[in-house]
């Protein structure tokens, strides 16, 4: 299985945090897989200009082919004037209209204060679930008090963690395995 | 300019013809890939074998990027020109946003008297933008490049002077381009995919349309055509005059199980090739459907499925695409011959118009 977790922030830490111990409870709880996490912090993207992804280069390219390959993807962002970030909607221009069929997907949103907490429902599912992506139930929210620098401070979003990695993968798990039965049986 | 000029007949009934984007890929199963000079001559044998069995066009596309041997596309048609006698042959397509449209037009006229005035020029976008990079060209100017060449190509083609300045190159005063076509002009086509904005340029320059239909099911491409005649009516053209071409992907086996088995792996590995990405197996299973454009079955299914189409789009000419993906070559040929030698005759006998309007 293929895991791909984004940090849709090239700046700040919060989203960051989150998603590190998400990913490093994905990985405790299925060893196989592979767990990738997309820090935008960390790479160099240009604007989408509406081209065939594999026609982008350097860390545009890496990001575009990265997600393509995913099984299953973690979309994180902190919350800008009561939305996603542009960095984050950015990566998702990159990528063509059906880009998330067949991947299970989920989101997690970090913000300052909890007057935000339907953005991930009501803002970042949707786009999501247009690129047709198979969406969990749960979300993940995350506020300034429950982090201190990069450390998760609060048991709460702890266990939240916890329940989403396995959320993530029994999902995932399932729909493969029914998927590929699906297939074999088609012609 | 009527059907004639563009050296179509709809009387004896629906052209049928093949187009191949001059891939090289590896074959899923074997893994095994011809080399560059081998592919090329396999083009020229795909093009002798659709001659041989009675099709009446071959084209051949343009692509610059990996797995593909037919960036200089107007050079091997030349060698299937030599190679033929009666088929017809064009581009599938020539993307004219990146090269001089004098350029261009110097290659397909020669090609037209190499040809014996047999040769067609489809000119489009490209649907991959590496060719930008490498030629030199600003992926800001897509829109603005197809649009200003693609109008001076049609002017060379038309008239034997033309006077015309444009953003692109350097503007001609009263130029005569050498050599002419064989008979003066020569057949120029819009290639169009996906976007009806491009249909409707067709209709509104009066040129005829060639459509690529991967897959969907033929009520979507309909609206495509649809919306490309009444685009010619609304410029002053009668939608009678203009010919359109369908092109699709083309598989015959001895049942539609055994068809769908044996080519998914050509098809989702090659468009992981040439797309980035597979094809959706599921939506390819529903190409079995009647409905569904791709030409897939047996060859009675794939019979059906073509005189459906030709009843809904009234197209006057269908080419298949054959080759994709690595399927090899022996298998190919094959294929045409199927084509030429079982689907042809049928679907020209219903499409055909008889003296006195009785159908033998």
């Amino acid at each position: 299985m293929n895991i791909v977790l984004v940090a849709g922030a090239i700046t700040g830490s919060k989203t960051a945090t989150v998603l590190t111990a998400l990913q490093k409870e994905l990985q405790i709880q299925a060893p196989a897989a592979k767990v990738t996490l997309l820090d935008l912090r960390q790479l160099q993207l240009v604007f989408s200009d509406g081209r065939d992804f594999r026609e982008y280069e350097g860390d545009t390219r890496y990001v575009a082919e990265t997600i393509m390959q995913a099984d299953a993807l973690v979309f994180g962002s902190p919350v800008y004037q009561a939305g996603i970030s542009g960095a984050l909607k950015n990566v998702l221009d990159l990528l063509p209209a059906r880009a998330l069929a067949d991947k299970v997907a989920t989101a997690v949103i970090t913000a300052g204060s909890p007057r935000h907490f339907l953005v991930a429902d009501y803002q970042l599912k949707p786009i999501l679930n247009f690129m047709k992506a198979v969406l969990l139930p749960s979300t993940l929210y995350v506020e300034e008090k429950d982090l201190a620098g990069d450390q998760i401070v609060t048991d709460e979003i702890t266990s939240r963690i916890k329940r989403l990695a396995q959320d993530l993968l029994l999902t995932t798990k399932t729909y493969q395995a029914q998927l590929a039965a699906l297939e074999a049986d088609l012609f | 300019m009527t059907m004639t000029d563009y050296r179509i007949h709809p009387e004896n009934g629906l052209e049928i013809g093949i187009y191949t984007l001059g891939d090289r890929m590896p074959d899923p199963n074997t893994g095994q890939m011809p080399s560059e000079r081998e592919r090329i001559d396999h083009l020229i044998e795909m093009a002798t074998t659709a001659e041989a069995v009675g099709l009446d066009y071959f084209a051949l596309g343009e692509s610059h990027q990996e797995f593909f041997v037919s960036q200089a596309h107007a050079v091997i048609l030349g060698a299937i020109a030599r190679a033929t006698e009666k088929i017809k042959i064009g581009s599938g397509v020539t993307v004219v946003s990146t090269s001089d449209p004098v350029r261009i037009f110097e290659n397909f006229a020669t090609l037209d008297l190499l040809s014996n005035g047999r040769a067609e020029l489809t000119g489009g976008r490209a649907s991959r933008v590496g060719l930008f990079k490498l030629l030199g060209y600003d992926l800001a100017d897509y829109e603005e490049l197809f649009e200003e060449k693609f109008d001076l190509l049609l002017q060379l083609a038309r008239q034997d002077k033309v006077t015309w300045s444009g953003k692109f190159r350097a503007p001609l005063e009263d130029a005569t381009v050498y050599p002419r076509p064989l008979n003066g002009t020569m057949p120029i086509w819009r290639g169009v995919g996906g976007p009806a904005q491009s249909a409707i340029k067709a209709g509104m320059a009066g040129v005829p349309m060639q459509v690529a239909m991967l897959a969907g099911p033929v009520s979507r491409f309909k609206q495509t055509i649809d919306v490309y005649r009444e685009s010619l009516q609304r410029h002053g053209f009668n939608p009678a005059d203009f010919p359109v071409t369908t092109g699709g992907l083309f598989y015959s086996a001895a049942d539609m199980p055994s068809a769908l088995r044996a080519y998914y792996p050509y098809l989702n590995e090659g468009m992981k090739k040439a797309n980035g990405y597979g094809f959706n197996k599921r939506l390819f299973a529903m190409q079995r459907d009647p409905q569904e454009v791709m030409l897939i079955g047996d060859p009675e299914q794939i019979i059906e499925k073509l005189l459906y189409q030709y009843e809904e789009f009234g197209m006057q000419r269908y080419i298949a695409h054959i080759d994709f993906g690595g399927l090899p070559h022996h298998e190919v040929l094959k294929q045409i011959e199927i084509l030429g030698t079982k689907v042809l005759p049928t679907v020209k006998k219903y499409t055909q118009t008889y003296p006195g309007g009785q159908v033998k």
